[in-house]
């Protein structure tokens, strides 16, 4: 049943990815995904790992490289962070386009300028329209854990989509946390070896990313849509699975304390273990307060989410990058579409915060929470915790 | 892919558009696009075959009797062939519609 072992977050990601037996592994190191890379590389050289490592010379290679090793029909990884994320983009969208099972690490960090390295979810949101699955995590154990599930996901041939887990920069990746880490056979139980749905062969030619003209790319779109919005389905059932046979079930929205909230916080990733001791401070002093978090940003739990907020009065929504849409931001909007889809009015609040490593403390979302509680008119958004 | 036209049902697309069938660009029609096209003088030609190795796209095969021939399914009028016929003998014709 596993061992439990103290470990660096990076690490046990990074063994997670040995356990999972991955053929192909084309990376490009960053801070602060280093060590995850830097460990494989380790594994690799050790001969612990009997895989593939391509040291390449960019991102954009790496992705490449990572493309053309998945339609060859290779388990195949990467991971990265903001400017690699960055670099390797414009190949993101073809692996999803040619509905190749990749699967990322981005380990989250702000987009510079100024040069930030440290922790946001910018990256994130550039990466947001990519049309790859994508999960983040709350801790070291999920990291691990997701990243297993993405896998599974990905390859599934109902599937066949690239998958993006994201954790948090830093206060993730650089934290040593007690994780589960699953045997080997248990993992080998839990996902098949990868049956690719066309790949690289010279005995039967195919061509992989051909032009698309005007009367095709419209039906080329509908259909990775249609297989985007089936995904779902495999999301939540490899997810059951997986609870099944290690005992840690995931939702695509978890909550605390959100049953009978009159205002709940919402929030992706390892913010949300602050958000909670919020939550308990202000449930001590009497007050209804509730936190809903993210767990699949794509494709989004539309139902899931509604079913979670319907009853609150105030929406408290965290956004942890900028989008200079001179509105509301990445995170927020989705929900607004949703409320508004659904003819549901609450008092939606936008707040940004955490931008570029700045720390965001129980104090600053009882803050939040006391905001939504005074005011009747809420600001498009409000970026806290700036010295004026 | 329908042949020529690629206008078919999303739920009939392969996996991540992929084409299965190698070769199949030949079934194209290119030739639609063309404003002129070239016709040989067989009287002048000498069949050295500099048209077929210029041609861009393919145009020219041989014949049994050793001519250059153009097939006019993907010919698209660039001229080339005409421009480098070291004894003149391809002329652009203008097409009529």
């Amino acid at each position: 049943m596993g061992k439990r072992v103290g470990m660096e977050v990076s690490i046990a990601v990074a063994e997670a990815i040995g356990l999972c037996n991955v053929d192909v592994v084309a990376a490009y190191p960053i801070t602060p995904q280093t060590h995850i890379v830097e460990h494989l590389s380790e594994m690799v050289a050790d001969g612990h790992l009997d895989a593939e490592f391509i040291p390449v010379e960019s991102e954009h290679s790496a992705m490449s490289c990572c493309i053309g090793s998945s339609a060859a029909g290779a388990r195949t990884y990467t991971s990265t962070s903001a400017q690699g994320y960055a670099l390797l983009s414009e190949m993101c969208y073809i692996a999803s386009g040619l509905r190749l099972p990749i699967v990322m690490n981005v380990v989250n960090r702000a987009l510079s300028a100024p040069i930030s390295i440290w922790n946001d979810h910018s990256d994130m949101m550039m990466s947001r329209d990519s049309g790859w699955i994508q999960t983040i995590a709350e801790n070291g154990q999920e990291a691990v854990d997701l990243t297993i599930h993405a896998f599974r996901v990905a390859e599934d041939p109902r599937v066949y989509m690239p998958f993006q887990v994201n954790m948090d920069g830093f206060i993730l990746s650089h934290m040593i946390e007690p994780i589960y880490m699953p045997d080997k056979s248990e993992v080998d139980a839990y996902l098949p070896s990868l049956k690719p749905g066309l790949r690289l062969d010279p005995q039967k030619p195919v061509t992989f990313g051909p032009v698309g003209m005007p009367d095709v790319y419209t039906e080329a779109k509908v259909a990775q849509d249609a297989a985007f919005r089936n995904s779902k389905a495999v999301i939540l059932e490899a997810w059951k699975e997986f609870g099944d046979k290690f005992g840690r079930y995931y939702k695509p929205v978890e909550t605390y304390k959100a049953e009978d909230a009159e205002t709940i916080i919402v929030t992706m990733g390892s913010l949300s273990e602050t958000a909670m001791s919020a939550v308990d401070h202000l449930r001590d002093a009497g007050q209804k307060v509730g936190l809903a978090r993210i767990r699949l940003w794509r494709p989004f739990p539309t139902e899931e989410f509604f079913d979670v907020v319907k009853g609150a009065k105030n929406l408290v929504v965290l956004d942890r990058a900028m989008n200079f849409a001179g509105n509301t931001g990445p995170v927020c909007t989705e929900i607004k579409s949703i409320l508004f889809d659904r003819g549901h009015s609450a008092n939606v609040f936008n707040f940004m915060a955490g931008l570029g490593g700045r720390d965001v403390t129980v104090q600053n979302f009882e803050e939040m929470v006391q905001k939504a509680a005074t005011s009747k008119a809420p600001a498009a958004y409000e970026i806290i915790n700036v010295r004026e | 892919m329908a042949k020529e036209t690629g206008i078919i049902s999303w739920k009939q697309l392969n996996l991540g558009v992929a084409i299965t069938t190698p070769g199949n660009a030949a079934e194209l029609r290119t030739g639609d696009w063309r404003s002129q096209r070239p016709e040989t003088d067989l009287e002048t030609c000498t069949k050295c075959g500099m048209c077929y190795i210029f041609c861009p796209d393919m145009v020219y095969s041989k014949n049994d009797e050793g001519f250059y021939i153009q097939n006019y399914y993907h010919c698209k009028g660039c001229g080339i062939c005409a421009k480098e016929c070291p004894v003149d003998a391809i002329t652009m014709v203008q097409e009529e519609n």
